[in-house]
């Protein structure tokens, strides 16, 4: 009760004021960015559960004005995109643990580093067409594997960047700690330091899936797309991103409807690989 | 001054006071329980050794013999390099790079500063206990396996039988030995450093390095892991950094004062709490600086 005496209450009154504002103001602008988020799932929720039947699951994509299904490109998505991480997870695993264990006296190191953060920024159209003129145009055609590795590529800075954060937030102490009881340094970092960040790269890894799933740009010069079944990554695999893209931009509404239904089933899929990624991570540390 | 050191830990440690008491009592007569660390038989003997972080010279030219089966106190005000020197004896600056030191460092008539020297095996055999507990994100059964898994092949059984020798020789056997299967990183900070004590010695090093391990921890785990490094001095070469000069008046067998990456003076527990030679010393252990 004492200081109360000392107390300048304009002042006091205008940090209220200011105080109130500034809550405002950032009420506000989180609503603001919140409504668009919302609208838009709202949208596709709204438009892609009308569309989202059992067929949608089991009949491969149909000629306009028949009816069919998405069930090759939801499977031809997830080979794809299995055998792009199968590709980019070991070597981008490997590199983040080079450049946080073992490239401490490496000049090397910061270039990596900094080729990563230029990979990891690329736009991914660059690496479709990178892929395009490695793969498609020296074997004659397209090809699930060259989707694969266009989405491993995309994948690979993701895990490495996220790899190397990982294994630096493991304290140098409980490396010591191992080496100092006569560890060499391959047992330590397999031993311990792997299994003290295995929930943060887990996490990169599912994060580098989540982003990889939703990429269109690179697969339309490399896995293009296939109305039928394929029987191999050898051949052009229809997934989902391509199928909306085509399905969404075509004249015919069937085909809008499945597009729809895609969208709805992409956007599921990446919101819950987000959710296990946070329910992970927290049950991890 | 020294009794007043030893009135604050009385409650928590009976057999470490009257040892205090007693060596407080030998100051001024005749013949120290203790001999000079010369007269004994030494497991290590540091010659000429510098170190370098970078360009930053940190230790200059320090020359001292660990006794065998002894403790060994460090003591000095932070920064003086303390921990540099024993970083030293198990060569784990080596992780650094820019870290480096000169000279020799004999352990068992080797030099072990020789980069022939093979450091993981030296490292078995000079085991390191850190300022902060360390335990291994695994079971606490899992935490001293692991060390001894790397030098050892041993049975199921006998495995069983070294976990918890090891645990019974830090103490902590009466504690965790109904969760041996929990992760390590459960257990409480004190309990968390005498796993890390229980792991250094499962491997059975012959010198154990511990450096400050009572910083971060409460005074009844601190007098805990005093007791447990009275009774390792019986089998084990102890040396021990310490910011806390009554944790070394009462532990030690030999004290070394460091100054500004100097050896200022070594000598016996009792001579240097009682009657240094040494200016520094006097002043630093009296509370006049540091």
């Amino acid at each position: 009760m004492n200081g109360l005496r000392n107390i300048n209450v304009s002042l006091y009154r205008k940090r209220r004021i200011v105080n109130f504002l500034i809550l405002t103001c950032s009420i506000l602008t989180t609503l603001f960015g919140l409504f668009w988020l919302v609208w838009l799932l709202a949208t596709l929720f709204f438009h892609g559960f009308k569309y989202l039947d059992l067929s949608v699951f089991t009949q491969p994509t149909p000629p306009p004005g028949e009816s069919g299904g998405l069930a090759n490109a939801i499977a031809g998505s997830v080979l794809i995109t299995l055998m792009g991480v199968l590709l980019g997870a070991p070597v981008g695993v490997l590199a983040g643990t080079f450049l946080s264990e073992y490239a401490i006296r490496s000049r090397i190191a910061p270039v990596i580093r900094f080729v990563n953060d230029v990979l990891l920024s690329a736009p991914s159209i660059i690496l479709g067409v990178f892929v395009y003129e490695i793969v498609v145009v020296p074997t004659g055609h397209f090809s699930g594997w060259a989707g694969s590795l266009a989405l491993a590529l995309i994948a690979l800075p993701i895990i490495v960047r996220t790899t190397e954060d990982m294994l630096k937030l493991v304290p140098n102490t409980v490396r010591e700690a191992a080496c100092a009881l006569g560890a060499p340094r391959w047992k330590v970092t397999v031993s311990i330091v792997y299994r003290a960040a295995r929930a943060g790269i887990l996490t990169g890894v599912l994060l580098a899936i989540a982003r990889i799933s939703g990429e269109t740009a690179p697969l339309l010069f490399t896995a293009l797309n296939n109305q039928f079944w394929s029987s191999s990554l050898n051949e052009p695999v229809a997934n989902l991103p391509v199928v909306i893209f085509q399905f969404a931009m075509s004249p015919y509404e069937d085909w809008q409807n499945l597009a729809w239904a895609g969208a709805l089933l992409i956007t599921i899929s990446v919101l819950m690989l987000n959710i296990i990624v946070r329910t992970f991570l927290r049950t991890g540390k | 001054m020294a009794k007043d050191m030893n009135k604050d830990n009385s409650k928590s440690q009976p057999t470490l006071l009257e040892r205090g008491f007693a060596s407080i009592k030998q100051n001024g007569q005749a013949g120290h329980q203790i001999a000079g660390p010369e007269s004994l038989p030494l497991k290590m003997e540091v010659k000429d050794l510098d170190f370098y972080y970078g360009k930053f010279h940190a230790l200059h030219s320090i020359n001292m013999g660990i006794p065998e089966k002894r403790v060994t106190a460090i003591i000095g005000p932070s920064g003086c390099g303390k921990s540099t020197l024993i970083r030293c004896f198990n060569r784990i600056y080596e992780l650094y790079p820019k870290q480096r030191a000169t000279g020799e460092i004999i352990l068992d008539g080797r030099n072990i500063l020789d980069p022939k020297e093979d450091v993981n095996l030296l490292r078995a055999q000079v085991g390191m206990v850190f300022q902060k507990p360390t335990p291994f994100p695994m079971s606490v059964y899992e935490n001293i396996a692991f060390g001894v898994r790397l030098y050892e092949n041993l049975s199921r059984q006998e495995m069983d039988e070294r976990v918890e020798w090891a645990l019974k020789k830090s103490a902590l056997w009466k504690e965790v030995k109904d969760k041996l299967n929990q992760i390590g990183t459960a257990l409480s900070g004190g309990q968390q450093q005498r796993l890390c004590i229980a792991r250094a010695i499962a491997v059975k090093p012959e010198v154990v390095l511990l450096d400050e391990p009572c910083s971060a921890l409460d005074p009844i785990s601190t007098a805990k892991v005093e007791e447990l490094i009275d009774e390792l001095s019986d089998d084990y070469t102890i040396i021990i950094v310490t910011h806390n000069m009554q944790q070394a008046a009462r532990v030690s067998d030999f004290t070394a004062f460091m100054y500004l990456g100097k050896l200022i003076e070594f000598d016996s527990t009792d001579k240097m709490f009682t009657n240094p030679k040494r200016k520094e010393t006097e002043d630093y252990i009296t509370g006049r600086f540091g």
